[in-house]
């Protein structure tokens, strides 16, 4: 229970932060939009109007994972700037009850983009989203941004020890959206990259979202999807408990 | 004349190696020089995907338009930049003329610039299989530092809005996403609404995206001569308007004491 309320209201007061910050807040939702409006015109000249949907559906998911990558591989560093992560290093409850709710309100972010590239679908290219499956929607949506985060919780723990870590999260940004399937579909990509697709929760959770609006059968996706979250934290604390320990020993949490 | 060109090539080194102190090398290169590889990827996957374009397309668009970053990013940092480090004050407290101080520090990211758009072609090119005749190279450097050229221009105009705006970085990346939909890197502009095509004509890269994909396609350099004359002018007409932009507003802030609060 204790552990839940950590959880609850950290994810509470670092998301109000993140929607007060013009480059988390405001351009997390506008960047994706610019690249939603590219694929909207590409696929629109293609000619195709299932695909229009198709890309619509990716161009939203994009923006969880943008508002994800950077904001989230460099957590630690900001908490560096602030001046608060011996602090936070220092609070009884374990470091990953801290870290978590700082990632996954980086993923919630990306809701605002995904509401935003929908509706900007719909009213500049009058793209109208099929919805089959309603309730599974409802469920893919927060089991993807909640995964997303997971990932994001991952990054933050591996990129500790980088000063630049916002810097190593943007050059993630346009490979995730490439091999998790979001704009092309995982069929026209080489063989080796597919294993790496499979082993990304963004993967799973997209082709959840699309079953759901499109389709199929979303809940074994779903599934994959949020176990795979669960599995990116229990690495994630492992790595957690490594780093702190190291850093512990030779007083390099600062990294000064 | 001596102490101008000092200013100009000296001042420009320094404040280009700055760039590389709040920013470690390997972070950077693989920031300027990756990054855009995975750009033209995923435009040409999706260019597969809608059925567009072939590969060669995006390879040339997108390599021409991510000089976007290394010039409008590094343009603003100059300003930004120092700022942040707190020596925004003493550059411009300097009896330094302003014009080999301001056009020092954009050279550098010209070339710079320039090497981003060669580096992912060639690699980009590389990976796609794209083919382009040998002899048609030097004439795709040229376009690649024409259009560092006038974007440069256009990042000085953006560095005198640093000297009022805080969040230059979202500044920053939304002026690059414009250049993304409206310079033609990924649609072809007679595919853009008539307006677009307007605004997208006055942007800078626009008109050297469309000579490098006519000089790939075997167009010599004289075949393009109109639309790099309008890429020039461009750049020539931003670079004035930028110079005399950041002038005035250095003025402004001395007057109105906002240097170092915007």
């Amino acid at each position: 229970m204790h552990a839940l309320r950590v959880l609850g209201w950290g994810w509470v007061f670092h998301a109000k932060m993140m929607t007060r910050s013009a480059f988390d807040g405001l351009l997390a939702v506008l960047w994706p939009l610019f690249f939603a409006t590219v694929a909207f015109f590409m696929f629109r000249n293609g000619g195709n109007p299932e695909l229009l949907v198709y890309a619509a559906l990716g161009a939203a998911v994009m923006g969880v994972w943008t508002a994800t990558s950077v904001p989230a591989s460099s957590a630690l560093q900001r908490a560096r700037w602030h001046g608060v992560l011996e602090l936070l290093v220092a609070t009884p409850v374990h470091f990953s009850l801290v870290l978590l709710p700082v990632t996954i309100a980086t993923s919630a972010i990306g809701l605002y983009c995904l509401a935003a590239t929908i509706l900007w679908g719909k009213f500049a290219f009058g793209i109208d989203l099929p919805m089959e499956h309603p309730f599974a929607f409802a469920l893919a949506v927060p089991a993807t941004v909640i995964s997303v985060g997971m990932l994001g919780f991952l990054l933050a723990v591996a990129f500790v020890r980088f000063r630049r870590s916002w810097a190593m999260g943007a050059v993630l940004e346009y490979p995730v959206w490439l091999i998790c399937g979001f704009l092309v579909p995982l069929s026209l990509l080489p063989d080796w990259v597919r294993p790496i697709s499979w082993a990304l929760g963004p993967t799973w959770g997209m082709n959840a979202i699309r079953q759901a609006s499109m389709g199929g059968t979303p809940l074994p996706d779903v599934a994959i999807c949020f176990a795979l979250g669960l599995g990116y934290v229990a690495a994630g604390v492992l790595m957690l408990n490594s780093v702190l320990r190291s850093a512990r020993e030779h007083a390099t949490l600062a990294l000064t | 004349m001596t102490y101008a060109l000092r200013v100009f090539f000296v001042g420009g080194l320094t404040s280009y190696r700055a760039l590389f102190g709040w920013l470690s090398p390997s972070i950077l290169l693989t920031t300027l020089f990756a990054t855009p590889i995975f750009q033209i990827l995923l435009f040409a996957y999706i260019g597969r995907t809608a059925k567009l374009e072939n590969d060669e397309f995006y390879v040339i668009g997108n390599a021409i338009q991510y000089v976007s970053i290394p010039c409008v990013f590094g343009m603003v940092q100059m300003i930004s930049g120092e700022r942040y480090a707190q020596t925004l004050a003493f550059v411009l407290v300097t009896p330094a003329g302003r014009l080999p101080l301001f056009l020092g520090r954009a050279f550098p990211v010209v070339l710079n610039g320039a090497a981003v758009a060669v580096v992912s072609f060639g690699v980009a090119a590389l990976l796609l299989d794209v083919g382009v005749r040998p002899s048609s190279l030097p004439s795709l450097l040229a376009v690649a530092v024409l259009a560092s050229f006038s974007c440069t221009g256009f990042g000085l105009v953006l560095a005198g809005i640093g000297l009022r705006v805080r969040e230059t970085s979202v500044m920053n990346n939304i002026v690059f996403g414009l250049l993304l939909i409206f310079t033609g890197s990924n649609v072809r502009l007679d595919r853009l609404p008539d307006w677009m095509q307007a605004i997208g004509g006055s942007m800078p890269l626009t008109h050297a995206i469309t000579a490098g994909r006519e000089v790939a396609d075997g167009a010599s350099l004289a075949d393009v001569t109109g639309l790099l004359a309008w890429e020039a002018a461009l750049g020539a007409v931003y670079m004035l308007a930028g110079y005399a932009f950041l002038i005035f507003m250095e003025t402004q802030s001395r007057r109105r004491a906002t240097l170092e609060i915007s």
